[in-house]
């Protein structure tokens, strides 16, 4: 049995390991601690409508897209 | 002759991504005024959006922008002429709620007299580990059609596919954090059909003559972005966002940004700085050596080494807090930015230096929005 085949026995049981570890994490902070990650000054995008817009125009002006929370879009306007 | 606008998919799938994938998002409709104005360029129009849920499990969205553009770029002025056009786009979306996981899909349609476009999107979302994490995969396929004012038969194709994860993280009851992975492909027609490369053309009297830009038929961008959010000691909470970008044409990019958010009464103040910063493209010449010089060629700005700095300032004025009739409440929005792009390798042939020694071109740009909003 060579190493590789010992490898794709083992990376199944890891990969199983890890989720079942996953599903015993237990979130060190309570949802009654959550008061101020639920205040609007915290939220990502408060107006989606809005950063829709400025996202838009930094693509038009810049060669970069992309990455920033949205599956934006592409285009080379002038 | 002018210079195409292309259409560009304001996808409802980031205006549908809550920070808890387990909750749909508010019911809310916003109605904003968008005015771009610098280099020459001046678009406005208005932008129209419409949430509303159907049930416990089902939320449908609606869009309507538009964008009126009177240009003068520097582009336009130097290679072609002044002119006016009008952009059209809707998208319409929806979200399926089921235990802790989202299910969002959107089709969004723009329309102009030279480029058409459609994009297809559907994304899932689930939170995890106690609703601590919510991890999002979205897919996008765009379809973009590529026309040529007075050429009735020009007709290009243009395929865009997006692949994005995106994963929040409350880290702290103060502190919540984003990673955001997007690669993009491009197939087909990329370049503009109006826009022209510059040469050195010893007979010409300028020093220089204009050929068709020709770009490649393929691109593949990455991008990756990370943020934090952080809820201060009293109640106000600043930002902060990094962004690397890179892709096969030789753009390489970083864009940093830190804001600030404070509340008072009624009142709410927001400020943010952005930073970037690009390479450009390597087939990007500000001047070539000679006709057909290269295999690839360009001269869009865009593609240009810059570095742009940007300021923003907002403030919101929250009213009928109490609701009224069917409403819950209501804001009005005043946001203005205030943009700076200074092109490293993209001269100003407006002026009547000699070749070689024109000055490079700068752009200020300034970008209002005004927008009401209220939720029902």
């Amino acid at each position: 049995m060579n190493i590789s085949r010992i490898g794709q026995m083992i990376l199944p049981l890891l990969l199983l390991g890890g989720l079942s570890a996953c599903g015993s994490i237990e979130p060190w902070v309570k949802p009654y601690e959550r008061d101020r990650l639920a205040d609007p000054i915290m939220f990502l995008d408060a107006d989606p409508i809005s950063t829709a817009y400025i996202q838009h125009v930094f693509e038009a002006r810049e060669g970069a897209r992309g990455g920033e929370g949205a599956v934006g879009g592409g285009c080379g306007c002038n | 002759m002018k210079l195409r606008r292309s259409g560009l998919a304001l996808f409802l799938l980031a205006m549908s991504q809550s920070i808890w994938a387990g909750v749909l998002p508010d019911d809310r409709a916003d109605l904003l005024y968008h005015r771009y104005e610098g280099g020459g360029v001046e678009i406005d129009g208005p932008s129209i959006l419409i949430r509303k849920k159907v049930g416990a499990s089902l939320s449908f969205v609606g869009n309507y922008y538009v964008d009126m553009v009177s240009s003068a770029s520097i582009d336009v002025v130097t290679t072609a002429s002044p002119y006016s056009e009008e952009r059209k786009q809707w998208s319409l979306g929806m979200d399926y709620l089921r235990g802790n996981t989202t299910i969002s899909t959107s089709y969004t349609s723009s329309v102009e007299s030279d480029f058409d476009a459609t994009t297809y999107s559907i994304a899932i979302s689930q939170d995890m580990f106690g609703d601590m994490t919510t991890l999002t995969l979205s897919y996008a396929l765009g379809d973009d059609v590529v026309g040529k004012v007075g050429e009735p038969t020009f007709e290009r194709d243009n395929t865009r596919q997006h692949y994005g994860i995106g994963l929040t993280q409350i880290l702290t009851r103060n502190l919540i954090t984003t990673l955001n992975v997007e690669t993009i492909t491009d197939e087909g027609f990329l370049n503009n059909p109006y826009r022209s490369v510059r040469f050195v053309d010893p007979v010409s009297a300028t020093g220089y003559s204009y050929e068709p830009e020709l770009y490649p038929s393929t691109r593949t961008t990455n991008a990756i972005g990370i943020g934090a959010r952080y809820y201060l000691p009293y109640r106000a909470a600043i930002h902060g966002d990094y962004r690397f970008f890179t892709d096969t044409w030789g753009i390489d990019s970083h864009t940093v940004s830190i804001g600030y958010v404070h509340p008072w009464g009624d009142w709410t103040f927001k400020a943010k700085y952005r930073w970037h910063d690009q390479t450009g493209a390597h087939f990007y010449r500000d001047i070539f050596s000679r006709s057909e010089a290269t295999n690839f060629r360009g001269r869009d700005k865009e593609l240009s080494p810059l570095t742009s700095n940007t300021f923003e300032f907002g403030v919101s004025y929250a009213f009928l807090k109490k609701g009224w009739n069917f409403i819950d409440k209501g804001s009005v929005n005043l946001i203005v930015n205030l943009m700076q792009v200074d092109y490293d390798e993209f001269s100003d042939l407006r002026t009547s230096a000699v070749l070689g020694e024109e000055p490079l071109y700068s752009l200020n740009a300034n970008i209002i929005q005004f927008f009401v909003s209220f939720w029902y």
